[in-house]
């Protein structure tokens, strides 16, 4: 009797906590899970009034178009690039400024700042340092370089990736400064009195302590790379240098034509991409760091 | 020192632009003609590059305010725009905020097998980039017929699954005997939420309001997918658009743009730093 009771109240609770979660749980379902189940529907019919069941012929399409193949060029280029670099740099700016240094806490703000400026702020900036009369230019020039179009030539991408790391790294050396002020103290006391050199004491346990973090940093930085439509749009407008046309571009021209077969084959494709990656970067991580993880 | 030249190097672009803000429209014409005339000749598919090089300039000839003068009396059509960003943003953060400390402290309250798998779906979610997610998004859009309204932009950000992970991340870090204490004390679960969970999360509440709105500060990709009428475009995406000929504006835009943002990172800098070093506790 008593149980019986005890457990009609635990049903109660749990009910009254599913209640909490209903309105975001019921808004996700609306505007992201259940249209995904479509999107999945739609990348595997022909078109939307006759439902002829093709499977994969849309997915080959879409791996077969040229725009598509350029965008994910680009893009995964852009991402090769500018992944590695983010989480060594942010980690170098974090070590930094964990060092002893005088205006530690002015410095963070500095570095933390360009993520809070909006980017279509400072677009017009980037625009005049970059332009082929730009001020880059005009200092490459003192140095008898030749000017290089930066916006409209194969060093576009360097640009962005500027851009990126100048937006994002603040941020990442937050994360990695978390992480280094979590290591234990003793540790690495015990590590100096050992008289191991701090490069040793760096690579055999602070990396190790780290690795969580480096995961993560990788994670947003690519994630964020995804994004970098955002700059290259607002840079250069709908019609960027070749070299910029990123997956982004490819999919608001495809929104534009309305083809949702395509729009849908290519999220799809999108998503696993993403997942796998994902996947494969936790699946590393829980091997090489699980040691250290309480 | 190697730090003191990288911060320059950061804070270059945007004190840049503030001071540029502050030049007479003549000035920026001076500085910057090269790159005016050739962007207005490229328009019409020629190349000619003139030999002249644009000047840097980080203090004014003269400070003049005539440029904001002008945004802000005279060309109605931006401060409509900063309004445009405004009521898209402000709603998304505030609702965004609120069901997300609904859904999240369900997550920390109640932890069953059921509840795990939907929280990984929440992280999975809100892994995916917005090429991913914007399709789902316009399709229900157009189901509802809200497409090309503001609503199109604002439900889906209502919903976004970002906060509920950072706050359930924040919320599992009250204690448990804290809960339980309110519960012997004869509190209901609603109490418990509003008069013990929230005024703990006060702060976590603030960081990750200000992560939301610079997200959606920055916002391109949505406006230009779900609203096709240039009129609602909120200034992110407007900016871009200003042509040429008003460069000497678009400083002064530019800059009121910045504001906001830089108000609540001035004033929010330890919660914001705060709700990044959260973020990043991805497992466990």
């Amino acid at each position: 009797m008593q149980t019986g009771v005890r457990m009609r109240e635990q049903k109660k609770k749990k009910l009254k906590s599913a209640a909490f979660l209903s309105p975001s749980l019921l808004g996700l379902l609306v505007f992201f899970v259940l249209p995904f189940l479509v999107v999945i529907y739609y990348s595997m019919v022909d078109n939307p009034i006759s439902h002829q069941f093709v499977f994969l012929s849309n997915f080959i399409n879409v791996i077969q178009n040229q725009a598509f193949l350029q965008a994910s060029k680009n893009t995964a280029m852009f991402s090769i690039i500018v992944v590695p670099l983010a989480v060594v740099l942010s980690l170098a700016l974090a070590i930094l400024i964990d060092s002893r240094i005088p205006f530690k806490s002015q410095f963070r703000t500095f570095f933390l700042c360009p993520m809070m400026v909006p980017v279509a702020s400072i677009v017009l900036i980037w625009q005049v340092l970059f332009h082929y009369n730009g001020a880059i230019n005009g200092i490459l020039q003192n140095f008898g370089i030749n000017p290089i179009d930066w916006l409209k030539s194969d060093y576009s991408q360097v640009v962005i990736v500027i851009l990126f790391l100048w937006k994002n790294l603040g941020y990442d050396m937050i994360l990695f400064m978390a992480a280094l002020g979590s290591i234990p103290k003793d540790l690495l006391e015990v590590t100096t009195l050992d008289s191991s050199s701090t490069l040793v004491q760096f690579f055999y346990i602070k990396l190790r302590f780290l690795s969580p973090t480096i995961l993560f940093v990788t994670i947003l930085s690519l994630i964020n790379s995804f994004k970098i439509f955002r700059e290259v749009y607002l840079l250069t407008g709908d019609y960027p240098y070749d070299t910029l046309y990123m997956l982004q571009n490819f999919m608001n021209n495809t929104f534009q034509s309305m083809d949702y077969q395509k729009l849908s084959a290519a999220a799809i494709l999108m998503a696993i991409v993403m997942v796998i990656i994902i996947g494969l970067l936790f699946y590393t991580e829980n091997k090489y760091g699980e040691d250290v993880e309480g | 020192m190697i730090a003191a030249i990288f911060a320059c190097l950061f804070l270059m672009p945007t004190i840049l632009t503030m001071a540029n803000s502050f030049m007479s429209a003549n000035e920026i014409k001076a500085n910057y003609g090269s790159i005016l005339d050739n962007a207005s000749e490229s328009k019409e598919g020629k190349k000619t590059y003139v030999a002249e090089r644009v000047n840097l300039k980080f203090i004014p000839d003269m400070v003049s305010f005539s440029q904001y003068i002008t945004v802000l009396f005279k060309s109605p059509d931006y401060l409509l725009k900063f309004w445009n960003s405004v009521i898209l943003v402000g709603p998304i953060v505030v609702f965004q905020l609120l069901i997300a400390a609904l859904a999240a402290y369900s997550f920390t309250r109640h932890r069953g097998r059921i509840k795990e798998m939907l929280f990984f779906v929440y992280i999975i979610l809100m892994l995916m980039p917005y090429q991913v997610t914007l399709v789902p998004n316009f399709l229900v859009a157009n189901w509802l017929g809200i497409i090309n309204t503001r609503w199109a932009i604002l439900l889906p950000g209502f919903f976004a699954p970002f906060s509920v992970f950072l706050l359930t991340k924040f919320m599992r870090r009250i204690p448990v005997s804290l809960i339980e204490s309110a519960e012997i004390d004869g509190a209901g679960e609603w109490s418990i939420f509003t008069k013990v969970c929230l005024p703990i999360c006060k702060s976590s509440l603030f960081s990750v309001a200000i992560l939301v709105f610079i997200d959606y500060w920055n916002m391109v990709e949505q406006p230009l997918i779900l609203l096709s009428d240039e009129a609602m475009y909120p200034l992110s995406v407007f900016l871009s658009k200003i042509n040429t000929g008003e460069v000497g504006l678009a400083f002064a835009v530019a800059t009121i743009y910045m504001v906001p943002a830089l108000l609540m990172f001035l004033y929010g800098e330890d919660y914001l730093i705060e709700g990044i070093a959260y973020s990043g506790a991805v497992k466990g």
